[in-house]
């Protein structure tokens, strides 16, 4: 029987998590999408934030979630399903980066050293930014150009615990790493954002709409 | 109590997840009224946070969704889903040939290595190790480990498998990155 997806007759949230989890054990396989459909574009970003390539990304986001499918049974239910895809997705992206750059040295900035304390730069008052500001495609570039040019161990932990909203342990999990790498990581990444997006947030990008956060206009 | 410029950098982030003791919190609040790079390292993180952490950056490519759905269509799902009950038939025919590879293997080879035995003498099987953790093994090596871990010296051909089919393949845990799983000597 050929696998029918039919997200669009039956809502999402007809059906508990667990539920599909169940029914598309039990062999009613179509439900599968509808299952990870809430989690698509997690899936997506996570493997986007790894790889930065769309190309790459997307087919490692398909990858993964077929990788899902094909083990849902061993999910084990004291895990949350979001987090067991998002663990999927990051080991797939990571071997395909390892794939392709397998006789490439790592960007320094993967090398920084995380123990080191971290001094802020000295920026003027960023006032809050309202959120409407991201209805700007501009700002929602300049946010994804500093997020790329994080280092991959930064750019990581920031994705899964800043924009994919997993705990610390959930995302420790996910990385493979310590609870305390983690905070050391997050810390670092938010800090090193913060240095990158001052000068054009807490300037003109809400102000006037014209962009600061040019070349040649940051500070350092 | 008082705390540094540098003491408030080191914990601004548990500071923003509001992970610091009541005592600290209050401190570093103070510092920040005295201090105008504290406040601004303060307010130009938590806007990091929520500008990222808004739903609008989670941007995926036009028509991403419905690729997705025609790659699982075309991967024909059922058929790659063992233990189902409408795929009886098709396991039922990859089991008896499997039967029969796996015997003729064992014929020609004088194997050291049956069921759960491990790859390598030296290895510790582990415990504790979460049977669903997705894990990469090589074809030659002797070890499962985390993506990502650099002791994977195989390049070229890596599984990603649950921790379960490794150890049902003789792999044990890496001792670097799942070194926390290893009984001590």
């Amino acid at each position: 029987m050929p696998g029918r997806l039919i997200s669009l007759e039956h809502p999402a949230e007809q059906f508990n998590e667990a539920t599909l989890i169940r029914r598309v054990r039990d062999g009613e396989h179509e439900l599968f999408y509808q299952l990870i459909r809430p989690y698509e574009r997690r899936v997506y970003t996570t493997a986007f934030a790894i790889l930065r390539n769309e190309a790459d990304a997307e087919d490692v986001a398909q990858e993964a979630v077929l990788k899902a499918f094909k083990h849902i049974r061993q999910f084990r239910a004291e895990a949350r399903f979001s987090t067991w895809l998002i663990q999927i997705t990051v080991n797939e992206a990571r071997m395909r980066r390892r794939k392709a750059h397998a006789n490439i040295m790592e960007p320094i900035t993967d090398r920084q050293d995380e123990e080191g304390n971290y001094m802020p730069r000295d920026f003027a008052d960023w006032r809050e930014i309202p959120s409407e500001t991201l209805e700007r495609n501009e700002v929602r570039r300049k946010l994804a150009e500093a997020l790329a040019e994080l280092g991959q161990i930064y750019r990581e932990v920031f994705v899964l615990r800043d924009m994919q909203h997993l705990s610390i342990e959930e995302t420790a999990k996910a990385l493979g790493i310590s609870t305390a790498s983690v905070k050391t990581r997050l810390l670092r990444a938010r800090l090193m954002l913060r240095d990158l997006l001052a000068p054009g947030l807490g300037g003109a990008w809400s102000m006037t709409g014209k962009l600061s956060f040019e070349k040649g206009t940051k500070p350092w | 109590m008082v705390v540094s410029c540098e003491e408030v950098w080191r914990e601004v982030s548990n500071y923003l997840d509001g992970e610091v003791d009541p005592a600290l919190r209050v401190a570093i609040e103070e510092h920040a009224r005295g201090c105008r790079h504290c406040t601004a390292v303060l307010d130009g993180t938590r806007n990091v946070i929520q500008l990222y952490g808004d739903e609008r950056m989670l941007e995926v490519p036009l028509g991403f969704s419905h690729r997705l759905q025609q790659r699982l269509l075309h991967q024909k799902l059922d058929r790659n889903m063992p233990g189902s009950r409408r795929n009886f038939l098709g396991w039922m025919v990859a089991a008896a040939a499997a039967v029969l590879v796996v015997g003729s293997f064992e014929v020609v080879r004088s194997s050291t290595f049956r069921g759960h035995q491990l790859r390598s003498e030296q290895a510790h099987p582990g415990t504790g190790v979460p049977p669903d953790m997705m894990v990469v093994v090589a074809e030659d090596g002797k070890l499962f480990h985390l993506a990502g871990c650099t002791f994977i010296h195989e390049k070229t051909h890596l599984r990603t498998i649950t921790a379960a089919e490794a150890s049902r393949e003789g792999y044990a845990p890496c001792v670097r990155c799942l070194r926390k799983y290893l009984v001590p000597a």
